[in-house]
């Protein structure tokens, strides 16, 4: 069982959070973790066992049903599963989207935009539209969106799920550099307990339905994290502790 | 670390994209469609037709010589007057398919912020769509005063159901996720709309349009059969003219005229939706 970590200082808390859908389906049970600045959290967990849900409650996409999530609602950033980029638009009007519809001036937001183009590394792809770029760049382009408001905490949801693995790995180097470089909370939601192990500060295991935290690892790489760490003993020994928790969480 | 330091590493492979080249091929099909179209004509006019019925459809060359090369000859023969009563009945089309759009796409707007409204007015725009509106000629004179208004309607009611259906389907056509990230940003439903549901319905918007300017022809011309008054009359007027007094050619010039109006139509809004959308949109063809 997890202890509440919800201090003060956690930029989203959960406590005690529960969710049960309009049909009768007990999603999530009594999940309490909080994660503090400098933090990246991964949950990982069966599917459909909640953990998507976790994020839709932080995001306030549904309401919990139990228990109270707490959160600076005006400073999230979202990654979902596919990029959901708007076809019609360019690489830079995508990126300038979510400053748009926050109605900031068009020089301030070109120019957020194209500073976080450059930080994911699209330089000289704003021009392009989203049927031209491969699965990786349009996630590029995705989080550049993202990071145009500077969120304070980060939620992804299987972001990386769809793409191979070399492209996935790249973009977890990115994606940690970012981490680092712009220092959000993040919260992160995988099937892969290497990427989550890579990634994260902590992992958090789920039961399957109705979710529940059953174990709780904490990571104790530092970063910069390099590709080499994915095949150092200790880092195989935690994938080892998580995978056979995860095992637990299936039955 | 400086945040104009850039955290690239090497960028993953952009797609390139064939540009469809337009070959001699291609052209080839039209060209042969045409010649088996010009051959079929023959032979129904010289061979199949028994001789006593052959005025019914001249050769392609009389239609030519007789129809196409007479400007003008008596009050109503020649290509001039063709060419006149074409541009009326031109003017009715296309104001008529420019009421059907303002008022066509305005409607499925209503209709896809509202469950309820879209399902009280569905069955009854299929209803008109299925109705014999020339059956109303009667009706529609009687209400309607003005046979360029009386015009107008039957090209609207015509003209109506393919924006309607193409814009609705298009309007809910924006993926949930793209929604929900709308609704992240507290966006409101105007924004929504315009930013998200109007981009994402363009391409259906303009399948719809394409539709609804050939639909918008064939409401003008079968309008004029109906609804006609002195001076210049629509195409379809000259159509029936010449059809009761068996005047071949005149009737085969205009008809073919009248189709080619259609088809430069359709053609138009292809090239514009192709203006509009083709830099983002693809339509593919599985090879």
């Amino acid at each position: 069982m997890s202890e509440a970590t919800s201090s003060s200082s956690a930029l989203l808390s959960f406590s005690n959070v529960s969710m049960t859908f309009d049909d009768g389906t007990k999603a999530l049970d009594n999940v309490s973790f909080g994660i503090n600045a400098g933090e990246f959290v991964t949950v990982v967990g069966p599917s459909g066992c909640g953990k998507s849900t976790l994020l839709r409650i932080a995001s306030n996409l549904e309401a919990n049903t139990g228990g109270t999530c707490s959160i600076d609602r005006n400073s999230i950033g979202y990654v979902f599963q596919d990029a959901t980029l708007m076809p019609w638009r360019t690489v830079e009007r995508n990126v300038e989207l979510i400053a748009e519809l926050h109605k900031l001036p068009k020089a301030d937001r070109q120019q957020l935009a194209a500073e976080a183009i450059e930080l994911v590394g699209l330089s000289g792809f704003e021009d392009k539209y989203p049927r031209q770029l491969s699965g990786g760049m349009r996630m590029r382009a995705s989080l550049a969106r993202s990071l145009v408001m500077k969120p304070k905490v980060f939620l992804f949801d299987e972001p990386f799920g769809a793409l191979d693995e070399i492209t996935r790995e790249r973009l977890n180097d990115e994606l940690l550099r970012l981490f680092q470089h712009e220092g959000f909370a993040g919260l992160f939601i995988t099937h892969s307990i290497t990427e989550a192990v890579y990634m994260s500060t902590k992992v958090l295991v789920m039961s399957a339905r109705p979710g529940k935290i059953i174990a709780e690892f904490d990571v104790p790489f530092a970063y910069p994290r390099n590709h080499d760490l994915r095949y150092e003993a200790e880092f195989g020994e935690l994938c080892g502790k998580i995978s056979h928790a995860l095992r637990g969480a299936h039955e | 670390m400086s945040s104009s330091n850039s955290l690239t590493s090497p960028i993953d492979e952009v797609i390139h994209e064939k540009r469809d080249r337009v070959s001699f091929a291609d052209y080839l099909g039209p060209i042969l469609v045409f010649l088996a179209f010009i051959g079929a004509w023959y032979l129904l006019s010289s061979v199949v037709l028994p001789e006593q019925k052959r005025f019914l459809l001249p050769t392609p060359h009389k239609v030519v010589t007789d129809g196409f090369f007479v400007w003008h000859s008596g009050e109503r023969r020649g290509l001039q007057p063709i060419l006149l009563s074409l541009w009326d009945s031109a003017k009715i089309a296309l104001l008529g398919l420019g009421i059907t759009i303002v008022i066509g796409m305005s409607l499925a707007i209503l209709m896809s912020s509202s469950r309820w409204l879209e399902r009280a007015t569905w069955p009854y725009l299929v209803a008109v769509q299925s109705a014999p509106v020339l059956a109303l000629t009667p009706l529609i004179r009687a209400l309607i005063d003005g046979t360029q208004t009386q015009r107008l309607l039957v090209v609207v009611l015509i003209a109506m159901f393919p924006i309607v259906s193409n814009t609705l389907f298009g309007l809910l056509s924006a993926d949930k996720s793209q929604h929900e990230l709308f609704t992240l940003q507290g966006a409101s439903k105007w924004t929504r709309l315009v930013k998200l549901q109007f981009p994402a319905a363009l391409p259906n918007i303009f399948v719809g349009l394409r539709i609804s300017a050939g639909l918008a022809v064939i409401g003008a011309v079968v309008g004029d059969f109906y609804f006609r008054q002195g001076g210049v009359v629509g195409i379809g007027a000259q159509i029936d003219v010449y059809r009761n007094r068996l005047w071949g050619p005149e009737l085969i010039t205009a008809i073919i005229l009248a189709s080619t109006l259609g088809l430069v139509v359709f053609l138009f809004f292809g090239w514009v939706s192709r203006r509009a959308i083709g830099k983002w949109h693809i339509t593919t063809r599985g090879h």
